[in-house]
């Protein structure tokens, strides 16, 4: 039962923070929409440090797609969290100083992530 | 005219999450039993998927989704042995998301698949923030990449549900170290599963085999 996938390609453009800043925008221009707003001024964005999303790639993807919308012009607000682990054993909760993660007080490498991975939209600023 | 602030709390993403659980209701009406398969170019995601269909021809119905950012040279093979698959072209994008998979899934017999699978693009940084409507996560690494890419890549390994060891046959060649490679994936991720297994040489895919057909059949009931 051959499937015919050759004509079944399908091409979309996706770069990492331009689908990030995407979804950015289109959530910020919904909350101000339900808010009734004329402009967005300020979005505010936390992003953890291994998070993959680098905050001056949103900026330039931004400046583009923030064209033509009433987030135009709007500042870019983000608040960076450092990685924070806590080891399983000895509940120590700690930044790790390189790669090479494991706890500094007993040296055990089961690490739960407590915080870094963060990806959200604390809030807006609209007129 | 004054400012306003309005508290929004949510997930940048929050919107494919959405999307994903839409792909992932309309496959578990079907029953199909979905795994999102993520690694790093050239980890062995397109041997393990061929080696699995090749297992599980005629037993039971397959299809695969293959994210890839150019090519069709993956879906080609699968292709080649029968089972139905849509190529996903992300030109240039680095994973696939829950809207792209949504149009797949229109060019698949769902009425005929009890197992899918969704080929990510080979990437560690990001495919695991885009949730796609999968049932299980499974993640690749291969011994020619090394025993600390949990370090390197925690959020990846933290979040995956199996993670398939590749290429053991290289053992003598290289220096991986198998158990310093599972403490840091245990460690990131206490309730992984772990099959070391050579896609080459057939070794230890048994195991792997065995937990893939016992979830197929877990879903179907």
């Amino acid at each position: 039962m051959p499937h015919p996938s050759h004509s079944s390609i399908i091409k979309v453009v996706n770069m990492h923070e331009y689908s990030i800043t995407e979804s950015m925008l289109s959530l910020a221009l919904e909350k101000a929409n339900d808010a009734g707003a004329q402009k967005i001024t300020r979005i505010n964005l936390v992003l953890g440090e291994l998070s993959g999303v680098v905050g001056e790639c949103v900026q330039q993807y931004f400046e583009i797609l923030g064209r033509d919308t009433i987030a135009v012009g709007a500042a870019l607000s983000f608040e960076m969290k450092p990685t924070l682990l806590r080891c399983r054993k000895c509940e120590k909760e700690f930044s790790p100083a390189d790669h090479r993660w494991a706890c500094p007080d007993c040296g055990e490498i089961s690490l739960e992530i407590v915080s870094g991975r963060e990806c959200y939209m604390e809030s807006i600023e609209v007129e | 005219m004054s400012v306003k602030v309005i508290t929004v709390g949510e997930k940048v993403l929050v919107a494919n999450e959405v999307k994903a659980r839409e792909n992932k209701d309309r496959l578990d009406r079907q029953n199909i039993f979905t795994i999102n398969i993520m690694s790093s170019p050239g980890a062995g995601k397109t041997s393990l998927i061929l080696s699995t269909l090749k297992h599980f021809k005629n037993k039971i119905g397959m299809a695969v989704i293959e994210g890839d950012v150019a090519s069709s040279v993956d879906a080609d093979k699968v292709n080649a042995l029968g089972i139905p698959v849509i190529q996903i072209n992300t030109a240039g994008g680095c994973h696939l998301d829950a809207n792209m998979v949504a149009p797949a899934l229109d060019g698949l017999p769902l009425d005929k698949t009890d197992l899918l699978f969704i080929e990510n693009v080979g990437n560690l940084i990001c495919p695991n923030n885009y949730v796609l409507g999968e049932d299980a996560r499974v993640m690749i690494a291969s011994l020619p990449e090394g025993d600390d890419k949990p370090y390197k890549y925690p959020a990846m390994f933290a979040d995956t549900d199996v993670v398939v060891l590749n290429k053991t046959d290289l053992r003598p060649y290289l220096e991986f170290n198998v158990d310093a490679f599972k403490k840091a994936v245990t460690g990131l991720n206490p309730d992984v599963t772990i099959f070391p297994v050579s896609c080459r040489t057939g070794e230890g895919l048994e195991d792997w085999y065995a937990w893939l057909g016992a979830a197929v059949k877990e879903k179907r009931k």
